[in-house]
């Protein structure tokens, strides 16, 4: 029985660079997926494509490639769908076509996914009537329209079946959602197509797709009974081992550290979820109550096929806007009382910057080691021998929020014994992207497909 | 009856939607996931997330996992990019519900 090994080696931009080489080279597997784009990434990729034309993808993703080389050249059949294009899916897929001929590997073809950027469409597609309100509230984007930065549908398998039916061994995208970097490779290999006949076995790609997409996640990554025996320095990347009728296992490369089992699996299963009987992506609404995971081996979990629970008429299209600047900085307080000391101290930083005329839309601090992680909800139990004190503020003007960097040094000399911690210089200032949740007819949305 | 915390029951992981997080427990065993059906609620949740002030709190059930998963709106004070918290994306909130105070029967206590 035909069965498609699919895994991932990167869970987001910023992930271990060792572990795509690591899975690659020591999964079997048919398929690597590398994932790299978060809620948020794009509009700062967004913003790079503004300064430079030839930037806005996932700038690690190339070096990547490089090391990947060699192992495609021993595993002709691998092919790789990463969604690293970002903003910029041609300028990565140009990128990766240079890398593949200085390894020898000319032949390779790159399919490239567009059509998920709708901010040149933005007034047209308003115009003509797609609303893009907020998701939750309903607010109408005019409320925001000027400071949009970046709007991106979220496409689905479709485009990157297409690119694997063109040949392409790398298939690189825009903004596609997450499961479908899974759900793609799957119905290639299993010629599922996109209407209802195979409706309930994209459900089941997607619900490997989602425990697979978050890397080390589903392999004891954040697991809650990991322990020092768990060897999460050797961490092996997720691997879904998809059947023909939607069934699954889910592993690990042998040897390799972490665990899969039930727990491991069952935590990832609701991870980010909001109602896991309809778990809705583009190809699929999928059931994640549906399906019943079984520990069959060790560091194995089978996983049941998936029901599906409809099909989706809309793309869910992620909006970022400008929403001013914000800077956080910390430092360490020790001694007796270094908790309340050190919210003191904060309000101090805040006070002599009031007294200079600099105000914040907000502020927070907290005392880091007494219980401010979740505040009001944990208490810590007895008194911390030191904290950190972190203090961040948010502002429309991008002076008051510089002018707070520079006024926690001084804290060193003209504020309480035991402050220390200062070595890390001014903390800097970022620029404050807002996130815009809205929905887009599907027939208003066009994903194009080109082979490089 | 035994006072323990609730990680004695369960386990779970949390995570991020835009400003909203989601709590996801998962039962030991059985028994567990009855007494956490009938005794976990989403107002309870609602109750001891309050100093985060989440706009509204909904209980979902995953019972073939033995899971109860809570969205909490609006509760990560902007989310991502915008929260000022240290952890922006409720990653940590997982690990204080956990931490609840709960009177449970001996009998549903993890072995």
């Amino acid at each position: 029985m035909k069965r498609v090994r699919i895994g991932n080696g990167c869970g987001f931009w910023g992930d271990n660079l060792d572990a795509p080489i690591r899975l690659a080279s020591a999964g079997r597997l048919d398929c690597l997926t590398l994932e790299y784009l978060a809620e948020l990434t794009m509009s700062i990729l967004a913003v790079q494509r503004q300064k430079a034309p030839s930037a806005g993808y996932a700038s690690d993703s190339p070096a990547v490639l490089g090391r990947l080389a060699p192992i495609l050249r021993e595993q002709p059949n691998l092919r790789i769908v990463t969604n690293a294009g970002g903003m910029n899916p041609r300028r990565c897929a140009e990128k990766a076509r240079s890398i593949l001929e200085e390894h020898g590997l000319a032949k390779r073809k790159i399919g490239i996914v567009s059509g998920d950027d709708l901010m040149p469409r933005l007034k047209e597609l308003l115009a003509a009537g797609h609303t893009l309100n907020h998701m939750d509230g309903g607010e109408p984007l005019a409320m925001i329209l000027d400071k949009v930065v970046s709007a991106n549908a979220y496409l689905g398998a479709e485009p990157i079946v297409q690119s694997l039916e063109r040949g392409a061994n790398v298939v690189i995208t825009g903004r596609v959602a997450d499961a479908s970097l899974t759900v793609g490779p799957a119905a290639f290999e299993f010629g599922w197509g996109f209407g209802s006949a195979d409706l309930n076995r994209l459900a089941s790609a997607t619900v490997a797709g989602h425990l697979i997409e978050c890397g080390a996640q589903a392999t004891g990554g954040l697991w809650m009974n990991a322990d020092f025996e768990t060897r999460l320095a050797q961490v092996g990347y997720p691997i879904a081992e998809m059947s023909e009728d939607g069934s699954f296992t889910i592993t690990k490369p042998e040897g390799s550290g972490g665990a899969v089992n039930f727990e491991t699996v069952s935590e990832q299963l609701l991870y980010e979820v909001a109602d896991p009987a309809k778990y809705y992506t583009p190809d699929v609404i999928a059931d994640f109550t549906s399906v019943t995971l079984t520990e069959s081996a060790k560091d194995v979990v089978a996983v049941t096929a998936a029901r599906a629970n409809g099909n989706p008429d809309s793309y869910k299209v992620s909006i970022a806007y400008r929403d001013g600047y914000m800077s956080a900085g910390t430092l360490v307080i020790a001694g007796p009382n270094a908790a309340d000391k050190a919210r003191r101290s904060g309000a101090i930083i805040l006070e002599k910057l009031r007294q200079a005329g600099v105000w914040f839309a907000e502020s927070h601090i907290e005392a880091l080691g007494a219980g401010n992680c979740v505040p009001g909800v944990v208490a810590s139990t007895g008194e911390p021998a030191e904290v950190v004190l972190r203090i961040a503020v948010r502002d429309a003007n991008r002076n008051h929020v510089e002018r707070f960097t520079k006024e926690l040094a001084p804290m060193v000399t003209s504020g309480f014994a035991g402050t220390t911690g200062y070595t890390t210089g001014r903390p800097p200032v970022r620029e404050v992207f807002a996130y815009w949740p809205a929905l887009i007819a599907k027939s208003a949305v066009t994903a194009a497909v080109e082979i490089l | 009856m035994a006072s323990v915390p609730l990680s004695r029951i369960a386990h779970g992981r949390s995570g991020d939607k835009g400003n909203h997080a989601n709590v996801a427990l998962i039962a030991y065993s059985d028994a567990g996931f009855e007494w956490l059906k009938q005794h976990l609620t989403a107002d309870t949740v609602a109750k001891y997330f309050q100093p985060l002030g989440p706009k509204r709190v909904e209980r979902f059930e995953a019972a073939n996992v033995r899971g109860l998963n809570f969205m909490l709106s609006d509760v990560l004070a902007g989310g991502a990019s915008r929260s000022l918290r240290t952890d922006t994306q409720g990653k940590t909130l997982a690990l204080a519900l956990l931490q609840m105070k709960v009177e449970v029967p001996e009998a549903i206590l993890k072995t």
